[in-house]
């Protein structure tokens, strides 16, 4: 590349020559991860962090599918005031199964168990994760997790909330706790030994020259939810352990009537669920960062402060569990420090969201679908993000806790910003992971639903919750009904959003249009390789020699992406003042 | 909006702190609006601006700005504290009884909300209560946790199995208004629903004398004679317990050395753990009542020892360090 006579002098300008085009047109057969080998053995047995990750693609879509369900049958349970559809253990167990499996299997390994398994090994130049066979291993204890956790709905399912309050859950439930509990503690082992390997890799894997101020930012967001997920998993996966232990065996440690204390088990959750929303957000933050840099041809402003503030944010995101507990009887001094500390968490967020900001200005800014979804997350988190003040602040959080204010808000962070980060990366990666494009004019659509159905399911809800209503109700007043008619409008729409892209993602599985190795001309190593790439991810270690986002140079394998978005024919008149 | 089929969309605003409480969530709203606004029209006008277009140049690189990081940084912090200082403030307002309020008690179970006035009635899901007058709640729970929430009042409190907690509010307009059980309490949870009836102060003690029942205080000593409590707690001296007259709000010194404030919290763990924390001087001879009395029974029990305490001057209501103390 550096012998080429002239860096390119506009940003849509193609360099290459339709020569090179050719190579990637036609379905010229090469080997690659994908064709190296077949049958379900190739797959079951692989330690190809690629392979790994698409078995968790594949199975967090199945478990998101799953969620998605139950929510329909909530917002359709909802749609009255009574309590029609369905039963108040039904309807129970209906949302404790919607929120396990969202939160436990589908949106804390989303991101990191997928793109970060696919990913992060190829951004710092490695050939694999450093410990593939535990990589595997943590893919069969997720399932294995989740086996238990199918088969406590098997045996009559489980009405206890995701959050397992105790004594409700340790004494008085009579549901399928003990299997579920079993099960969300498996899969806490799932996500220490991904955060294990995430942090090793990223120590000890880096290509020569891939120094630390040189790491794609998604690199360091991942890096900062693998110290979450190795520090407060073990927590919650032994409280959660615990109220299986007091149900079983009757020792008392939650349980006042036992001598137990219930409020122990909310610290114990807390401490690992509150950094857990983080290791929820923070993956999808890198995403943004690779997007929206790439989608403006900029260096990401201020990469410094971003990198520091998902540290920043994996730190004092363990200090403030306490405000999930103001109304719980806690010491009003406690919540006072509880209050002032999430305060201050919140700020390294909006300092990101500023950044991204500065990213845009002064960029050459183009819509294809993953900078749609990117668009999305950050109209979204902000309104999750500030709404979450409103919780933290300790007078207005007595009237909102518990009402459906909460739902709105963490729906706006871990639906609005998580899922569309998510989203925004399966779009962004896709022609990487397979090979193919998509079609993106059904991908800006969904972007387009999914962006109108999510406001309109979740913003009513924050006024219900200002009303007062109640979470986990099944049955409600009736001056709310307009309100829930609305949401579950909204539901449906946002449905249809996430159904299109699954028929338009695997259509393009074998009609999309060759994608060649670098469809969106951008900077990173993983875009330095074919796609899909070959199974040791590169032909020779690469040499890092650059800055991260450098758009002013030549990008490797500057090739147009068939079909996507519209590229503007480079004029040679009229350069921009 | 009150004419047509669209409901309210804020509810009722009818106790001292709702109008604070709401003022401060406007000021948070405002806020926010005014950033969700700036970060939206942020975004459309750059990604106008600077859509690209044919023959746009490369970009410059730029790399950030220390300067405007600081601005962005700090001019947050600024703002979020200020909503930390006025929310600390209310909520310690919110949790603070004033002095001399009226006493009612909360008995939650699996699924209903149990109420006990000082004068005797009892109800279920329903209080009853005066207007322009500070209420007082102690609360506990039979089974699990709920949580007590009147949003016409701001207020809300988890109630727990096994502890006392206390919340306080002083309804401003008559009505009827919701209770809600806010926290997952079970099957029946969403029915767990009541209503609190604010009525005039001589609408209240009419009520209060229709209602009948003997009182808290006589309910308490009955079952203080019945349980037989009296046959170490007599008033006569070389009694095998202490006596408990005057016991309430006093500091009583412990065998282990260290003393203990006298109040609900510890006249419980008394009755249900006699071994917990034992008076200096006595020996662990009182049996356990946990099991053998209801938590209303309790309650009783604790509002007859109190009753006792009028003939030395007690102190200093000891409540408001009930919820403080319990959950440490
Ligand atoms: C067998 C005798 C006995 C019986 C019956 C008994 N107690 Fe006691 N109680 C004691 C003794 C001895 C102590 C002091 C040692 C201690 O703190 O456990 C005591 C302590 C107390 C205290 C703490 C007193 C203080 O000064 O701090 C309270 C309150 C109390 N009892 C209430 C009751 C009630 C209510 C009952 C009936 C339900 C009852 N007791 C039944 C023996 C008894
Ligand atoms: C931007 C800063 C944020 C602040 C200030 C904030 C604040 C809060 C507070 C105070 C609560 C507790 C409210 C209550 O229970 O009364 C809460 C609840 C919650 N938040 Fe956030 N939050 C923030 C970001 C996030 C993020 C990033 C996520 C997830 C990715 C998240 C997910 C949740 C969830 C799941 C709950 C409810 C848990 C439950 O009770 O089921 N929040 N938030
Ligand atoms: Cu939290
Ligand atoms: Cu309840």
């Amino acid at each position: 590349m550096s012998d080429r006579a002239a860096t390119p002098k506009t940003a849509s300008e193609r360099p290459p020559t339709r020569r090179r085009r050719s190579r990637y047109e036609g379905d010229v057969p090469r080997e690659h991860y994908l064709n190296v080998a077949y049958g379900l053995k190739s797959w079951l047995f692989t330690i190809d962090h690629k392979r790994i990750a698409i078995l968790y693609l594949l199975s967090i879509t199945a478990f998101f599918a799953l969620g998605g369900l139950m929510a329909v049958f909530i917002r359709l349970e909802l749609l009255t005031p009574a309590g029609d559809l369905m039963t108040s253990e039904i309807y129970n167990r209906v949302f404790t199964l919607h929120g396990v499996l969202m939160v436990f299997f589908f949106l804390i390994p989303s991101i990191p168990a997928v793109f970060g398994n696919f990913f992060l090994p190829m951004m710092v130049g490695a050939k694999d994760m450093a410990f593939p066979r535990l990589n595997l291993a943590s893919w069969y204890i997720y399932s294995l997790g989740g086996v238990f956790t199918l088969a406590a709905i098997v045996a009559g399912g489980v009405d206890t909330g995701w959050t397992f309050y105790t004594p409700y859950s340790s004494t008085y439930s009579n549901s399928a706790v003990a299997l579920t509990a079993i099960g969300v503690f498996i899969n806490g082992f799932s996500s220490i030994f991904t955060g294990l390997n995430f942090i090793v890799t990223i120590h000890k894997m880096r290509a020569p020259g891939m120094t630390w101020m040189r790491l794609p930012l998604f690199v360091w967001a991942n890096y900062a939810a693998a110290l979450i997920m190795i520090l407060g998993t073990p927590v919650v996966a032994m409280a959660i352990f615990l109220v299986a232990v007091e149900r079983l065996f009757g020792v008392g440690i939650f349980d006042p009537a036992l001598g137990g204390d219930p409020i122990l088990y909310q610290h114990l959750f807390w401490f690992y669920s509150h950094p857990a929303v983080y290791i929820m957000i923070l993956p999808s933050m890198g995403v943004m960062s690779e997007v929206i840099a790439c989608f403006s041809r900029k260096r990401i402003f201020g990469y410094g402060f971003i990198a520091a503030s998902s540290l920043a944010i994996a730190t004092v995101g363990f200090l403030v569990w306490g405000h999930h507990m103001f109304v719980s009887g806690q010491s009003i001094y406690a919540s006072m420090v509880f209050s002032v500390l999430t305060m201050l968490v919140a700020v390294p967020s909006a300092v990101k969201v500023f950044n991204w900001l500065a990213t845009l200005w002064r960029g050459s800014i183009s819509f294809e679908t993953p900078m749609l979804y990117a668009f999305g997350f950050l109209g979204l988190f902000t309104v999750g993000g500030l709404t979450g003040l409103y919780l933290g602040t300790l007078a207005t959080d007595v009237h909102l806790h518990d009402t459906y204010f909460i739902v709105a808000h963490f729906h706006y962070i871990m639906v609005g910003g998580a899922v569309m980060g998510y989203l925004a990366a399966v779009h962004f990666w896709w022609p990487k992971m397979t090979g193919r494009m998509y079609s993106e004019w059904w991908g800006r659509l969904s972007a387009g639903l999914l962006f109108i159905g999510f406001n309109l399911t979740f913003f009513p809800q924050f006024l219900m919750g200002y009303m007062g209503m109640p979470r986990r109700y099944h049955f409600y007043p009736e001056e709310w009904q307009v309100l829930n008619v609305l949401s579950t409008a909204g539901a449906s729409i946002l449905g249809l959003g996430y159904l299109i892209p699954i028929i338009y993602l695997t259509y393009s599985l074998r009609y999309g249009p060759i994608a060649g190795p670098n469809p969106w001309r951008a900077t990173g190593l993983e875009w330095t390789t074919a796609s899909p790439p070959p199974q040791h991810n590169f032909e020779q270690t690469p040499v890092v020699t650059e800055e991260p986002y450098d758009y002013s140079k030549p990008i490797v394998n500057d090739l147009p992406a068939p079909g996507a978005g519209a590229e503007p024919k480079p004029s040679p008149a009229a350069p921009r003042s | 909006m009150n004419g047509s089929q669209l409901p309210p969309l804020l509810p009722p605003s009818a106790s001292t702190i709702s109008g604070e409480l709401d003022l401060l969530f406007a000021y948070i709203t405002a806020v926010s609006l005014f950033f969700t606004v700036a970060i939206a029209i942020g975004l459309g006008v750059l990604a106008f601006l600077y859509r690209r277009k044919a023959g746009d140049p490369i970009p410059k690189q730029i790399h950030g700005n220390t300067a405007l990081e600081l601005v962005w940084t700090g001019i947050p912090v600024l703002i979020v504290l200020s909503f930390f200082f006025w929310g600390t403030d209310l909520f310690f307002r919110m949790r603070t009884p004033p002095a001399d309020p009226l006493e009612i008690f909360v008995v939650g179970k699996q699924w209903m909300w149990k109420i006990q006035h000082q004068e005797g009635p009892r109800e279920i899901n329903e209080l009853h209560m005066p207007v322009g007058q500070p209420v007082k709640l102690t609360m506990t729970s039979e089974d699990v946790i709920h949580s007590f929430s009147v949003p016409a009042f701001r207020v809300k409190q988890d109630v727990l199995p096994g502890r006392y907690t206390t919340m306080w509010f002083e309804a401003t307009k008559t009505g009827t208004y919701h209770l809600f059980c806010t926290e997952y309490c079970g099957t029946e949870h969403a029915g767990m629903m009541g209503r609190i009836i604010v009525m005039e102060p001589n609408e209240y003690q009419a009520w209060l004398g229709g209602g009948g029942g003997e009182s808290l205080t006589a309910a308490g000593e009955r079952l203080f004679s019945q349980l037989g409590c009296a046959t170490c707690h007599g008033d006569q001296a070389g009694a095998r317990g202490p006596a408990l007259a005057g016991l309430y709000g006093t500091d009583v010194q412990l065998g282990t050395g260290g003393a203990v404030t006298a109040d609900e919290a510890y006249l419980r763990e008394s009755i249900t753990e006699p071994a917990a924390k034992v008076v200096a001087g006595y020996d662990v001879i009182m049996p356990t009542f946990l099991g053998q009395v209801s938590e209303e029974g309790i309650l009783q029990l604790i509002a007859y020892i109190r009753s006792l305490g009028t003939t030395t001057e007690p102190s200093e209501p000891a409540a408001t360090t009930v919820e403080e103390a319990d959950s440490e």
